[in-house]
């Protein structure tokens, strides 16, 4: 007989945690997917029928009706392009506002999105269909090959994304989880998954780096390990950067070397994916050998090709010269020297690159870790982190955000509230004050982004704080909250302190950074740190100046008698210099145009002031005080 | 609750980092919200609210700069905002050169200098802040703190000069 369990209020386990249901680690990849499973500490990729790990990301709506995907949907690119999507993660949580930045990459209609989810939706077999319920079939497709290789429900997973997703795109990956049937236990960032898997398994301690050259991205990642505890450091990265530019390279030596036979190819779209085909095998023909050769056929004429390993590493110095950059930004953000790391871990089939090795061992001095395989190395840390989040093991993650969170103020100028690389879960907070007499309402602008003007971050939500009491300028205080949860999603909230008039606004950011805006927007910040910085200091000027005039002008407004014509004449002229001075581009000047207005107004306000004196001590009046200034 | 407290650590100047970090993951492992994934939800935001204050604590006191300004903050040192103009004639006559010297530093070679330089003179001005504490010397800590707000901002806008060169050379 089975004995009844009563369990405390709010302590009924969930229906779904019961003894039939397990928890997959799912790698949702831009080009290729995986799923994985841990039991006992020991992660293994789910394989298909045929033994394969990696599923194409790719969909496909074949006219006959039903849903492929992956290697049976890859199977209608030729016969029904139109009804196959490829690569949808670049689109997770993207709004309207963002398609310029992959137009003309993607080979299928996208329409902006209408109504109160402002994401983008694609025509894809005649029906109009969003980045969510596409990746959902992705998910759907991963979950059925889980439950098959198991024999089991599978109903929970802990799914990977990138370091760099923002709040949207995170929103969408959980949202495309619910839609195939899965509870997210947690988004993980795809470089900490990687070092986990490494990391439990060896039982290593120290610091660590996550290397991972994809296809067209690059994310390096610093993480310590102690004890079971993964505390991440640092993370950085660039996507115009990858494996892609390395085929390019050899596919443009290949043309050259038929145009310098003497060929006239017309170089269309065939001539290139053929071109493409044959430099991507010869890349990974020389991971383990040190020369090749291949035959490329273009409209019929055909050309025989060599590639040393030499020539090929001349080839990618430049590009795996910058990630090696990169990388040392991201030691310098967290204090560290190439030195301290413990060991590399690899991930991404770049990685296979011998240069990139190479290189990377280089760097640190010690060989770099490779004996998980880079394509499925996520996935299984992954599986990991959702056995120790049912139950099944000690490890804790604390991870990073990625990118700075901040708020516009005067003058374009972004206050940075939440750094990046800040641990989360993160609550921070800062006060804000009104820059006019009596204003009332305060408009919030939440952006992401390094730089320093908000003309170039991302912007992410839009709200306004109303009701504030009439104050006079810099009386009220405004105190704006960010929280970040431990999946990366953003909450900000506002109210006015000073009296007890609060109101809160809560705001969700919609949609915003692709992961590839994201990585620009990080270079860009290094690339622009001086010349933001000067931008900034001028802005202050200009903002200062502006503060001391409004001043001025309520002063003179009320006590304006006490000076005479001459006086009012010098400081009026004074005043216009400074207007002119911030009308230009020199901090300088308007900083000079403005002490000199301050000198020559000094007298004026220690009149003020004796007046509001005298006027306190000896209550004379208005009549006697100014007949006596004049004298 | 001040984060020394959060943490269970004194509050003290040269904290020991290993301490902090041992204080600081036994705290997450307890309150961490992947430890709270299967409760109830208000159980669940508790523990996202405790970490984020561990968190926030952790921040503070790991880099001894920030620990610096925090402690002066305690013992009620009234530090002007971040952003305001230098009102110390000394500091700003060095800030002053020492710009100008980085305006001029046109090799890797030399901003790298300049900013070994700054570092030493931030690890020294830390060791001074000791004995400033402990007289309670409002006005001299207040001093030393705004120098080393800003020797550490010289470092950051080295560091930034020295990305534009590698990449104007590269």
């Amino acid at each position: 007989m089975t004995l009844l369990e009563i369990h405390e209020p709010g302590e009924t386990p969930l229906p779904h945690a019961g003894e039939g249901s397990l928890a997959v680690g799912i790698d949702l990849g831009t080009t290729n997917s995986v799923v994985a499973i841990a039991r006992d500490g020991k992660p293994a990729a789910l394989h298909d029928e045929t033994g394969r790990a990696l599923v194409p990301s790719v969909v496909a709506y074949p006219d006959a009706g039903g849903v492929l995907v992956g290697d049976e949907a890859r199977a209608f690119t030729a016969s029904e392009p139109r009804n196959v999507v490829a690569s949808i993660k670049r689109l997770m949580g993207r709004g309207a506002g963002d398609l310029h930045a992959v137009a003309g990459v993607l080979p299928y209609e996208v329409e902006p999105g209408t109504g109160e989810i402002d994401m983008v939706k694609l025509r894809i077999g005649g029906k109009a269909r969003s980045p969510v319920e596409i990746s959902a079939e992705i998910l759907k497709a991963l979950r059925t090959r889980a439950e098959a290789a198991l024999e089991k429900r599978v109903e929970r997973a802990v799914i990977t994304v990138p370091a760099y997703f923002d709040d949207a795109a995170r929103t969408a990956t959980r949202d495309a989880a619910r839609v195939a049937g899965l509870e997210v236990l947690r988004l993980v960032n795809e470089p900490t998954a990687a070092a986990l898997a490494y990391g439990l398994d060896k039982g290593s301690e120290g610091l660590y780096a996550v290397y991972d050259l994809g296809g067209g991205t690059f994310d390096f990642s610093l993480l310590r390990l102690e004890k079971g505890v993964f505390q991440v450091l640092a993370t950085g990265g660039d996507t115009a950067l990858g494996g892609d530019d390395f085929d390019r390279a050899i596919a443009e030596r290949l043309l050259a070397e038929r145009k310098h036979d003497g060929l006239a190819d017309e170089v269309d779209e065939t001539a290139v994916k053929s071109a493409l085909a044959l430099a991507r095998h010869m890349k990974e023909q020389l991971s383990d050998r040190h020369q090749t050769s291949g035959r490329l056929e273009i409209a019929g004429t055909p050309s025989f090709h060599a590639l040393t390993r030499a020539e090929f590493d001349a080839m990618v110095a430049t590009p795996v010269a910058r990630t090696l950059e990169i990388a040392r930004n991201v030691l310098a953000d967290a204090g560290m020297v190439a030195t301290e790391i413990e060991g590399v871990v690899l991930v991404g089939g770049s990685t296979r690159v011998p240069l990139v090795r190479a290189k990377v061992a280089g760097m640190i001095g010690k060989p770099p870790l490779t004996d998980i395989d880079p394509d499925e190395v996520v996935a299984l840390g992954a599986a990991l982190q959702a056995e120790a989040l049912t139950g099944g093991g000690d490890t804790l993650l604390l991870d990073v955000t990625p990118l700075s969170l901040g708020l516009e103020t005067m003058g374009g100028i972004v206050e940075k509230i939440v750094p990046r690389n800040t641990p989360i879960p993160a609550q921070l907070a800062q006060d804000f004050t009104t820059y006019e007499d009596g204003q009332s309402a305060m408009a919030i602008h939440v952006v992401q982004g390094e730089r320093e003007m908000v003309a170039d971050c991302r912007s992410l939500a839009r709200f306004e704080l109303t009701g504030i009491p009439p104050m006079t300028a810099g009386a009220a205080r405004i105190r704006v909250s960010f929280a970040v949860d431990a999946d990366g999603l953003l909450t900000v909230s506002a109210e006015e302190r000073t009296t007890g008039v609060a109101q809160r606004v809560e705001v969700k950011p919609s949609y915003g950074l692709s992961h590839e805006d994201m990585a620009d927007m990080l270079y860009d910040s290094m690339d622009n740190a001086e010349a933001d910085m000067n931008l900034r200091l001028l802005t202050e000027a200009r903002v200062e100046a502006r503060r001391g005039l409004l001043a001025l002008d309520a002063a003179l407004k009320k006590d304006g008698g006490l000076l005479s014509a001459e006086e009012r004449a010098a400081i009026d002229a004074a005043r216009m210099r400074l207007e002119t001075a911030m009308e230009g581009e020199s901090r300088d000047e308007i900083n000079a145009a403005a002490e000199a207005l301050e000198t020559l107004s000094k007298p004026f306000a220690e009149r003020r002031m004796d007046r509001g004196i005298r006027e306190a001590l000896s209550g004379m009046s208005m009549g006697d005080l100014e007949s006596r200034v004049g004298d | 609750m001040d984060h020394f407290a959060r943490l269970g650590l004194p509050a003290a100047l040269d904290l020991d980092a290993a301490a902090l970090d041992r204080a600081y993951f036994t705290l997450q492992r307890q309150w961490h919200p992947d430890r709270f994934v299967s409760r109830p939800p208000d159980e669940r935001a508790r523990a996202s609210a405790e970490a984020a204050s561990l968190n926030e604590a952790y921040r503070t006191l790991k880099d001894p700069l920030s620990r610096a300004f925090y402690m002066a903050e305690l013992a009620g040192v009234d530090m002007p905002g971040d952003g305001r103009t230098i009102d110390d004639p000394d500091l700003l006559m060095e800030a002053m050169e020492a710009r100008e010297a980085l305006h001029e530093a046109d090799t890797p070679g030399a901003v790298d200098q300049l900013a070994a330089e700054a570092r030493q003179d931030v690890q020294k001005a830390l060791a001074g802040l000791g004995s400033l504490f402990l007289a309670n010397d409002r006005v001299a800590l207040r001093k030393a703190l705004l120098r080393l707000r800003y020797l550490d901002k010289f470092a950051e806008e080295a560091r930034a000069r020295r990305m534009n060169l590698d990449r104007s050379n590269a």
